[in-house]
């Protein structure tokens, strides 16, 4: 094996929600790892516990939701165990964190600059004046147009999407080895998009940042993961080398995702959708979660749960893939 | 044969923001006001039953324009007619007000995280008064979440007990509550997963079909845009440089920018084909280049691009601002 030791390594994860009418499994046996300068995609319906992967990892689960089994651990050390103010150190100076929503993370009093400069002065060895040069160079590099005169500007005077490139300048600019991106360019458009993309593989290539890269547009995984994992109530339904996943999904679930996407070369007049919803945590169905919106399904499918199997080129948790030996 | 008048027109529409620093600042840095120019001189019309879209690179001004023509900001400059009247005074009117809404693209900041969902979806009628009684309100609330493909019992829930397309389809509902004829989505799939997405905008085409809505459609995904456009703008920096029927403008498209954001597409196919984004920076709306906008990025720009603004023009159905395009040097 010359595989390098993992830097981020998730094992047997599993988050509980305890609520009035018993415990919510929002996470269950959930297992990866990402090497330094790996990029690994991550996928899945709205809910399907992407961003609780995300925000177990960072030590950010929101209350009453925590880890009730399993291990996290970065560079070799476990992480989920750590009393509060240690994690909260790891988070500021090893992982840099892009969250979907870039109102909750810009402090709306403080100017796009003033951020930028504290959390560098936090978090690396250098003075507010060099930050401040750091800053402008940060902007600049994540497409922000006229840098060094916009640099004083509150949050509320740019647009959507500049706002969503300042959170990432933010998080990557105090250089983190590992980076969890949260539909980190879904508010971006394509050109944009590109130079953020270019921008966190450069990155993830150079400086060897291990990269969790949590999107619903394939079209960045395509370009950017090298790994992909498909995430479907709760667990990781289908893992692989993007190539095999994307354009050869084993997994139903992931051939309904890839179908899902709207085509650029025509026009339909109904695009292809999986029917129905992803199950509430409350009513997981036995079996393999997605039995009741599966057109393969088997009999044994709403009675045996799959666990992740060989399926040629890829690991597929679905009892098409099972061999009888 | 005179066509049908439009539901929506909006002639040399503009909205300018003033970012200068505060005034002590100024004066010992002797420096001006600095207007921003986020919509600079837009003008489209959108026929009643169809849908125009607007793309165009992040800040180039087109929610500002959806804010504009709901009235959610005063023009600068330029007027918005909705049903032929002026966009303010029918705004004064509730009888008109009620056949326009928006839906965000933020389906977690939109809806009050506080009011049970039946309240979020009702209010568009309390504050019209559309309705007699409790009963009638429970009824239209039942028959809107089922429109949606929610059922009425979410009625009683609150807005974190859904995920982000279910929220999705409490904004549609809640938009669709006042029976409006016009509808402008800023971005209404963006936040949501393709599979999700997939279910909206098959649910805004349904519903379309339906009630003969009209829609303002903002998106920065072309293959979205593409699924549910009749004609499609192209912004540039606060003004339009290509619209045209969404065929053309995917199969022929005519301006150098149009061709460089379809060329910046990822290539989904993973066939190896190198996306090329489009090269260089999209310039300060402070302080625009002078003539032609995009002239520090074209690969076509001359002379007179540098110096002479290029008005948009008529080219059979298609209009574009183009020099080169105008020249039949643009190929
Ligand atoms: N406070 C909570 N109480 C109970 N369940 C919760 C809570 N927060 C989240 N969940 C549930 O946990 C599951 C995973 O949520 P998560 O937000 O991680 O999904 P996601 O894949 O990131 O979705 P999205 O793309 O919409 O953000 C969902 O079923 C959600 O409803
Ligand atoms: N309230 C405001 N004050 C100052 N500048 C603004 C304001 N709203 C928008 N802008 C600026 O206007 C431009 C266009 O913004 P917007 O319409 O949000 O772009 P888009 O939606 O295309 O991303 C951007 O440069 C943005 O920073
Ligand atoms: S295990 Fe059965 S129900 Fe589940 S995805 Fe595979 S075939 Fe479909
Ligand atoms: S007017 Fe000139 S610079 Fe502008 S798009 Fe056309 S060729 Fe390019
Ligand atoms: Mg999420
Ligand atoms: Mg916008």
């Amino acid at each position: 094996m010359t595989d390098p030791a993992p830097l981020l390594e998730v094992r047997h994860l599993r988050v509980e929600f305890p609520t009035r009418r018993g415990r919510l499994v929002a996470l269950d046996d959930v297992s990866f790892s990402i090497a330094p300068g790996e990029v690994l995609g991550v996928v899945g319906e709205s809910g399907a516990g992407k961003s609780m992967t995300g925000a177990a990892i960072i030590g950010l689960l929101e209350p009453p939701g925590r880890i009730t089994g399993g291990e996290i651990l970065l560079e070799g050390r476990r992480i989920d165990n750590l009393p509060h103010e240690e994690l909260r150190r790891i988070r500021g100076r090893k992982i840099g964190a892009i969250f979907q929503d870039p109102l909750t993370t810009l402090n709306p009093l403080y100017t796009i600059g003033r951020q930028l400069v504290e959390t560098m002065t936090t978090h690396l060895p250098i003075g507010p004046a060099e930050a401040r040069e750091r800053a402008i160079g940060w902007l600049e590099q994540v497409g922000i147009p006229a840098a060094r005169e916009r640099i004083d500007s509150y949050p509320h005077q740019f647009s959507g999407g500049m706002r969503q490139r300042v959170v990432i300048a933010l998080a990557l600019c105090a250089e983190p080895r590992l980076v969890i991106a949260d539909e980190p360019t879904t508010a971006l458009d394509v050109s944009i998009q590109a130079q953020v993309i270019a921008l966190l593989k450069r990155l993830a290539r150079e400086k060897g940042t291990a990269m969790m890269l949590i999107t619903h547009d394939m079209g960045v995984i395509a370009e950017t993961a090298d790994r992909v994992a498909v995430m479907y109530a709760g667990r990781i339904v289908e893992i692989g080398p993007v190539r095999e996943v994307v354009k050869n999904p084993r997994h139903p679930y992931s051939a309904g995702l890839m179908a899902s996407i709207p085509p650029l070369d025509r026009r339909v007049e109904r695009l292809a959708a999986i029917e129905g919803a992803m199950p509430r945590l409350s009513a997981i169905p036995p079996g393999c979660a997605y039995h009741p919106r599966c057109p393969r399904i088997l009999s044994r499918c709403a009675v045996e749960r799959p666990e992740l199997m060989e399926a040629g080129g890829t690991m597929a948790a679905c009892w098409l893939y099972h061999r009888h030996d | 044969m005179t066509e049908p008048a439009p539901l929506v027109e909006v002639r040399d529409l503009a909205r300018y923001f003033d970012v200068s620093r505060p005034i002590v600042q100024r004066l010992l840095a002797r420096e001006g006001r600095r207007i921003l120019r986020a919509v600079d001189g837009v003008s489209f019309a959108i026929a009643r039953g169809s849908t125009l879209s607007l793309v165009g690179e992040s800040g180039c001004g087109k929610s500002t324009v959806a804010r504009l023509v709901v009235g959610l900001y005063a023009p600068t400059r330029g007027e918005v007619r909705f049903d032929g009247q002026e966009l303010s005074a029918a705004r004064r009117d509730p009888r008109q007000r009620r056949r326009m809404q928006m839906i965000f693209q933020d389906p977690y900041a939109s809806l009050n995280p506080r009011w049970r969902v039946r309240d979020i979806i009702a209010e568009p009628l309390d504050a019209f008064g559309l309705l007699p009684d409790a009963a009638a309100r429970r009824d239209k609330v039942a028959e809107l979440l089922t429109q949606v493909g929610l059922s009425p019992a979410d009625g009683e829930k609150y807005p974190h007990e859904f995920s982000g397309g279910q929220r999705q389809r409490i904004s549609i509902a809640r938009a669709l509550s006042s029976n409006p004829e016009f509808l402008v989505c800023d971005e209404p799939t963006s936040a949501l997963d393709v599979s999700v997405q997939a279910q909206i905008l098959n649910l805004m085409k349904a519903l379309q079909a339906e009630l003969g809505l009209t829609f303002l459609f903002i998106s920065h995904n072309l293959a979205v845009v593409r699924q549910m456009s009749d004609r499609v703008g192209v912004m540039y920096l606060g003004r339009i440089v290509e619209l045209a029927p969404a065929e053309t403008l995917f199969t022929a498209p005519r301006h150098p920018y149009t061709r460089a954001l379809m060329e910046a597409i990822p290539d989904l196919a993973m066939t190896g084909r190198q996306r090329t984004p489009v090269g260089g920076e999209v310039p300060s709306p402070i302080s625009p280049p002078p003539g032609c906008a995009f002239h520090p990025r074209c690969p076509l720009a001359n002379g007179r691009c540098r110096a002479e603004r290029p008005e948009l023009r008529p080219y059979g159905e298609t209009a574009v601002a183009c020099h080169a395009v105008e020249e039949g040097r643009a190929g």
